[in-house]
């Protein structure tokens, strides 16, 4: 295999490291704000829900950056269509990311009631809503979006993003992924957390872990019936360049072609109901971090299939084919990638051990007494 | 290739602007303060005194509320590009989009992993451990700051990528020229103490406002004179490598440094003067009204007593055989997209460092079409284009000048405080004291007019020398640019004035008591949120 191919594939599999990494680590401090009015019903009891991520939103909340950055150097292309076309949901989704922030910060310092009711709102719109859209914007692209590229390289848009956003499937999509949240979210508070907040925590990631599962089935079905799309022509080695180069078809259930061809594959989405299933049991049986290490399979589970079934489209282009971007015709180039790689090799261990040493030096259970009692807490 | 509606450009420039200025109000701080929390805390392991823990806490404090908005309002850059500037970073992500994401792995995770620790770590981590955690936030805060300045030096002069004809993109080639481009790296040294300026200001401004009112008076001489030192010798550096970045504009970008300056005819050295103060008028292009000071302008700029500076209305002038070879070097590779041919691949490489004179050259075409110039036509187009070669000279003339101006009003404060603060008179001379406090915003609006300075003199390039500004933005309706300047224009205004409002009760309070943190009904375990008349059960 020549090295360029290699390395464009080797950085899909990272894109979809990242987004797995984005995926878990956001996805539960989101699903904590989510589930905050719910499991708390005192000031107190919800300063302590906070502060059991305190410590770590903010380092969590990099996977976002990492993950925009990574985007735009390994996949140019990808970067520069994708959040251009999504333009209103990228818009709405960093609103989101932007009003958290602000409220861990601002939420404790001020004791009015007014002032920690508005900021909990804020907690809950900023974090049910972007899980809505993260899941939603997958959806769309497993359906396909219109536009297409001027010789240049300029992206132009072919439809209105209210025709596409809002449809059932993608609809569905965002629930999933925010019932994954709020699994991922419950999980972490059981684990520091006390009663009353761990029971209340622990019914609601029981029911999004079932919920995950229920849609993950109906949607396997669903990708298995629609319209997919299908590379009829294109050197992996070719420049990338997305102009002209490729030739692709649509074909219904053409998603599931790879499965045909390599039925291994089938490991992603069994791998993906593992975590559905045996989470939300694990919470039933009192055991938290065996529940929120199968939280990250079933994402692991469900970014490689929905990965595996569209390789090697990234964002197929429904108004012109030959224009979808694929992991060809839309990575860095072989001098980039290769910098990149060494990059990502030195730094991510280094990034996993202190994060982990981060959660190691603040572990153990969080009390209210000791929240509402600490200068420093959020 | 059409053009994209002018108005979506200036639109997209203005949301830019706005959301970049914006983050770099709280940017200076993160980057001075996490340096002087560093300083105090070493002080305070190294001489057990408490008095330097509680400044660490206290400082901490309010560098907390600060840093949160800097990292939310951070996250909008990363995003932007991708958001509006499609073009852009589909021309530039190879190379640009590096140092962002490497910034991310090397920095921007480390800063935000450990101020956690920061934070709620003081329990549970011995002290040269807690220290250490400091230190890596301070570190961290400032490399995140020289990977965004090479990628900002990147725009200012493109080294480390050339253009590739089949992908029709800039492609990174060579990463030592990208890290030790002398723009990104006079720059970052620039920006990142300009922060340590800032924030230094700001512990000096606080610490007089307790002294006026013989508050916390330990803490506040204490800090005041750390402030007053860090300060003086951060301002002396950033003045030195602003004069550094003056040079390497005169040598990389001649239209710049020509409208930071006022310069509108080549000047004749020696005796061309540098002028304190002017009226350039864009229209006209000459300058109503000005001031200056005889021989200081060569000296200044060049470093020399002998080299003429070139001036914009010369280096218009200069600039049109770049843009006929741009016209042609954009046709032949248009040319080349549709038939691969060897021909005209040849005579795209012929003119191909200036084919950003020929993108900058659509806006005038016929039909807004390259292939419609003729010889005919092309010298009223190659003369239209010249005047849209050269930045708003007003505009670069002033911003720089508040910026510069404000830079020696701080040399002259610090060098005032540290001197009275050392000799413990400070206390005799509250105008200066009252000074330091109206000063507090000062240097960051400083680092905001330095921006200005570097960004609107850079126009009208994205990519000097290569992408226009405006054939770098996405193809939006107005009606999308609307909705997302309404939006950031509700969220940022709600956060500033909580910001100011959190900061200034915060400041006010003083070290003793600074935290809302008990609530007595919280700590009860009563229903906070309940209407009173669910919560108390009396009325049934």
């Amino acid at each position: 295999m020549e090295i360029y191919v290699a390395l464009k594939i080797i950085w899909a599999v990272l894109l979809g490291v990242l987004l797995t990494g984005l995926a878990v680590m956001v996805g539960m401090d989101m699903g904590v704000g989510t589930l905050l009015r719910f499991v708390g019903k005192t000031d107190g009891e919800r300063r302590t829900a906070l502060n059991i991520i305190g410590p770590h939103w903010d380092g969590n909340q990099v996977w976002f950056i990492l993950g925009g950055g990574a985007i735009f150097a390994a996949f140019p292309t990808l970067y520069a269509t994708s959040f251009s076309v999504f333009y209103v949901v990228m818009i709405l989704l960093l609103f989101s990311m932007i009003i958290r922030p602000v409220a861990f910060e601002y939420r404790s310092k001020v004791s009015a009631n007014a002032w920690r009711e508005s900021w909990d709102w804020a907690f809950l719109a900023s974090g049910a809503l972007p899980m809505i859209v993260y899941g939603a914007a997958i959806g769309n692209i497993l359906e396909g979006v219109g536009y297409h590229y001027s010789w240049t390289g300029q992206y132009f848009q072919d439809e209105s993003f209210l025709s596409y956003l809002l449809n059932p499937f993608a609809v569905m999509c965002g629930v999933m992924s925010l019932s994954l949240s709020i699994y991922q979210g419950g999980a972490m508070l059981m684990l520091r957390g006390e009663e009353p907040i761990y029971g209340r925590a622990r019914a609601y990631a029981i029911g999004g872990g079932l919920v995950a599962a229920v849609i993950f089935a109906v949607g396997g079905l669903w990708v298995a019936h629609m319209n997919g799309f299908v590379l009829t022509a294109g050197d992996p080695n070719m420049a990338a360049n997305p102009i002209s180069g490729q030739t692709v078809a649509v074909q219904a259930g053409g998603w599931m072609n790879n499965y045909h061809a390599y039925p291994i594959l089938w490991l992603a989405p069994a791998l993906g109901f593992v975590g559905m299933l045996l989470g939300p049991a694990a919470l039933a049986m009192r055991l938290p971090i065996v529940g929120w290490w199968l939280g990250a399979v079933s994402w692991i589970g469900t970014i490689s299939t929905v990965g595996l079934s569209m390789f090697p489209f990234l964002m197929p282009s429904t108004t012109n084919l030959n224009q979808s971007l694929t992991v060809w015709n839309s990575t860095g180039s072989l001098y980039n990638l290769s910098w990149m790689l060494g990059f990502a090799a030195f730094f991510v261990p280094i990034i996993l051990s202190y994060t982990s040493w981060c959660y190691y030096v603040m572990r153990g259970k969080v009390k209210v007494e000791t929240v509402v009692n600490d200068p420093h807490s959020y | 290739m059409p053009l994209i509606d002018p108005s979506v450009v200036d639109l997209s420039r203005m949301q830019f602007a706005l959301t970049a200025l914006y983050h770099f109000l709280f940017v200076p701080l993160t980057l001075g303060l996490t340096v002087m929390l560093a300083a105090m805390e070493t002080t305070y392991v190294i001489t057990g005194k408490e008095i330097y823990k509680e400044m660490t806490h206290f400082w901490g404090k309010l560098f907390g509320l600060n840093f949160a908005i800097g990292v939310a309002t951070g996250l909008t850059m990363e995003f932007e590009f991708g958001t509006n500037w499609s073009m852009f970073s589909h021309f530039v992500g190879d190379v640009f989009g590096t140092p962002l994401a490497i910034e991310g792995l090397m920095a921007f995770f480390m800063e935000s992993t450990l101020i956690g620790l920061m934070f709620f770590g003081w329990d549970r981590l011995s002290k040269p451990a807690h220290l250490a955690v400091t230190y890596l936030v301070a570190l961290a805060s400032n490399l995140s700051a020289l990977w965004i300045l090479i990628a900002n030096g990147f725009m200012q002069n493109p080294e480390g990528a050339s253009f590739d004809p089949n992908t029709m993109r800039m492609q990174f080639n060579s990463f030592v020229n990208l890290i030790f481009s002398e723009d990104a790296q006079a720059k970052f040294v620039h920006t990142s103490i300009a922060g340590f300026v800032s924030g230094a200001m700001f512990v000096m401004g606080i610490s007089a406002y307790y002294m006026l009112r013989n508050r916390h008076k330990e803490l506040a001489a204490r800090s005041f004179r750390m402030a007053a030192i860090f300060g003086i010798i951060s301002t002396v550096a950033v003045v030195t490598l602003g004069d550094a970045l003056g040079r390497l504009d005169y040598l990389v970008q001649p239209t710049k440094i020509a409208a930071i300056e006022g310069l509108w005819h080549t000047s004749t050295p020696p005796e061309a003067p540098w002028l304190i103060a002017a009226l350039p008028n864009d229209a006209t292009q000459s300058n109503t009204f000005e001031i200056g000071i005889p021989y200081v302008l060569t000296p200044l700029v060049a470093h020399s007593f002998t080299t003429p500076i070139p001036g914009l209305i010369d280096l218009e002038a200069a600039s049109a055989p770049k843009i006929l070879n741009g016209i042609k070097a954009i046709n032949a590779l248009q040319q080349y997209g549709l038939t691969h041919d060897a021909a005209s691949l040849a005579t795209f490489k012929q003119y191909e460092n200036d084919m950003g004179y020929g993108f900058l050259a659509q806006k005038n075409a016929p039909n807004q079409d390259l292939t419609q110039i003729t010889p005919a036509n092309q010298d009223a187009i190659v003369q239209q284009t010249e005047k849209d070669t050269i930045p708003n000279v007003f505009v670069t003339f002033w911003a720089f000048r508040i910026m510069m101006a404000l830079g020696f009003y701080f040399a002259a404060l610090f060098a005032f405080a540290a001197y009275y603060s050392l000799k413990n008179e400070i206390q005799k001379h509250p105008m200066l004291l009252k000074l330091s406090v109206w000063s507090i915003p000062l240097p960051i609006l400083a680092c905001e007019f330095g921006w200005i300075t570097a960004e609107a003199g850079r126009q009208p390039w994205s990519v000097f020398g290569w992408l226009p500004t405006f054939q770098a933005a996405s193809s939006h309706a107005v009606g999308y640019m609307i909705f997302s300047l309404i939006g950031f224009a509700l969220l940022y205004s709600t956060f500033i004035a909580a910001e100011l409002y959190l900061m200034f009760k915060f400041a006010r309070l003083g070290p003793e008591d600074h935290g809302a943190h008990t609530t007595p009904a919280a700590a009860e375990g009563a229903p906070m949120f309940a209407k009173p008349g669910f919560a108390d059960k009396s009325w049934q």
